[in-house]
């Protein structure tokens, strides 16, 4: 047998780590995209009090490894008598994580945006609330579509990061492979193709979005 | 207070920082009128319109927009909450020197977002709505176009086809063709005039005297955060009452 004909023989475990990768992917990027909107919504308000814990979480998680943050989750926290699996650590550290830098990316744009919209919503009878979900945020994720693409690109690499924790995501369906059978090329070169493809889906999907936004002027804002 | 004063501003006072802008300013601008508020640069004019409404809060005094009172709850003595106040701001409409039109919507959904997401109207009265104020700013036919794509004049007519998609009781004018290039100051000017033949009540800051003229049924001028003289047109660039008008006149020629 050679070493392809293992890697076939081994499809349903590679399959599996990689339909594993995509829901942890989706759900983890999902739940930091809602995070990063609800920080940023909170810093919007006039909340004076929500401002500094805000800042330091952003800037706690931005200071810290991934890897780190993912071992305090699943190792740290049973010590404070909180017992996560495996999974939802893991999903956890990468919404928590991810969150923070989505908020970072999209307080960059919303620095930028011109004062007078805001005032103009105001004027016409906007609420906060409804003036951020209808008038700012939308431009906010249009203007930083790229930042934005290229933080879910980093978001699907950490996902890798798993593995030291025990999910049996695709890299860990790499390594068992690769552990059992000594064909670590083989196995990694797989891996390899099925993040490309991930990644390559991704950025056509932020290239027609990208087409959407110059349709609306945002890239001659 | 009866139905027919669409703007009532009482001993309104201001400062920032410790300097005085606006001071006791009394002022009312009843329904169907247009009155234009002139000065210097610096003068406190701007500020007494974002007053009224509340984009400014003043430190004393009080704004009532058709009767009913901006800002503070006049039951309880507090301040409105967010919700409270978009209520009442809902009964005004602004347009900016800056445009400030909404870029990532159309022209047609810059001027139906409010009337939809604020008065909670359906998406076809709005749209007919709004198809009628641009059919009346000249702008119908730029419908599907988004902001980037118009010019300077263009934005301005669809920002006050946007604000007068509110329905409002008063129109703001803050300094409207201050940022716009020479040549598309007169659309604007046009259209504002237009409206005020229509019986639009409108508060207007404005530098262009000849405009003013033509278009106000009161003037009034403020110097330092006061309203020193107040008057018809007619006889506010002709007799000015105060050595200030008359200097302030002559610079403009």
């Amino acid at each position: 047998m050679t070493n392809w004909e293992i890697i076939w023989e081994a499809r349903g475990l590679f399959l599996q780590g990689f339909l594993n990768t995509l829901v942890i992917f989706a759900l983890s990027t999902a739940a930091a995209f809602l995070i990063g909107c609800g920080v940023l919504y909170l810093l919007e308000g006039s909340r004076p009090r929500l401002r500094v814990p805000l800042r330091i979480y952003i800037d706690v998680m931005r200071m810290l490894p991934f890897l780190i943050l993912a071992y305090l989750l699943y190792y740290g926290l049973p010590t404070f008598g909180i017992r996560l699996d495996a999974w939802w650590a893991g999903v956890g550290a990468l919404a928590a994580y991810h969150g923070a830098y989505f908020a970072e990316i999209l307080r960059g744009s919303r620095v930028s945006l011109p004062p007078g919209q805001v005032e103009a919503a105001y004027a016409h009878g906007f609420t906060t609330s409804r003036m951020f979900l209808r008038l700012i945020l939308p431009q906010l994720v249009m203007q930083s579509r790229p930042l934005l693409g290229n933080q879910l690109v980093i978001a699907l690499k950490d996902t890798a990061f798993l593995v030291i924790i025990t999910v049996n995501e695709l890299t860990w369906a790499a390594n068992s492979v690769s552990a059992t059978y000594f064909i670590p090329t083989e196995a990694f070169v797989v891996v390899i193709g099925c993040y490309w493809l991930v990644s390559i889906v991704m950025e056509v999907a932020i290239k027609q979005a990208g087409r959407f936004g110059t349709k609306r002027g945002f890239d001659n804002v | 207070m009866s139905e027919q004063v669409a703007v009532s501003i009482r001993r309104l006072s201001k400062s920032f920082d410790g300097t005085e802008v606006l001071r006791d300013v009394d002022l009312e601008v009843n329904s169907g009128e247009v009155v234009t508020i002139l000065g210097s640069s610096g003068s406190g004019k701007s500020t007494l319109l974002r007053c009224i409404n509340w984009l400014e809060v003043p430190d004393r005094g009080s704004i009532h927009i058709g009767g009913i009172r901006i800002g503070i709850d006049e039951a309880s003595g507090r301040s409105m909450s967010m919700r409270e106040l978009a209520k009442v701001r809902a009964r005004t409409g602004m347009v900016f020197q800056s445009l400030n039109l909404w870029p990532h919507l159309s022209v047609l959904h810059n001027v139906t977002e409010s009337p939809i997401h604020v008065l909670g109207k359906s998406r076809r009265e709005a749209e007919e709505l709004a198809m009628e104020l641009l059919e009346k700013v000249g702008m119908a036919h730029k419908k599907d176009s988004y902001p980037y794509t118009l010019s300077g004049g263009q934005k301005q007519r669809v920002a006050i086809a946007r604000a007068l998609a509110m329905q409002p009781q008063v129109m703001l004018f803050d300094e409207p063709t201050s940022a716009l290039d020479p040549e598309l100051v007169g659309e604007v000017l046009t259209v504002i005039k237009d409206l005020s033949a229509e019986g639009y009540t409108m508060v207007i800051v404005t530098h262009e005297m000849d405009f003013a003229r033509a278009v106000s049924d009161q003037v009034v001028f403020l110097d330092k955060g006061i309203i020193i003289e107040r008057a018809v047109p007619e006889t506010f660039f002709t007799r000015p009452a105060t050595e200030r008008v008359q200097r302030f006149l002559e610079r403009q020629n």
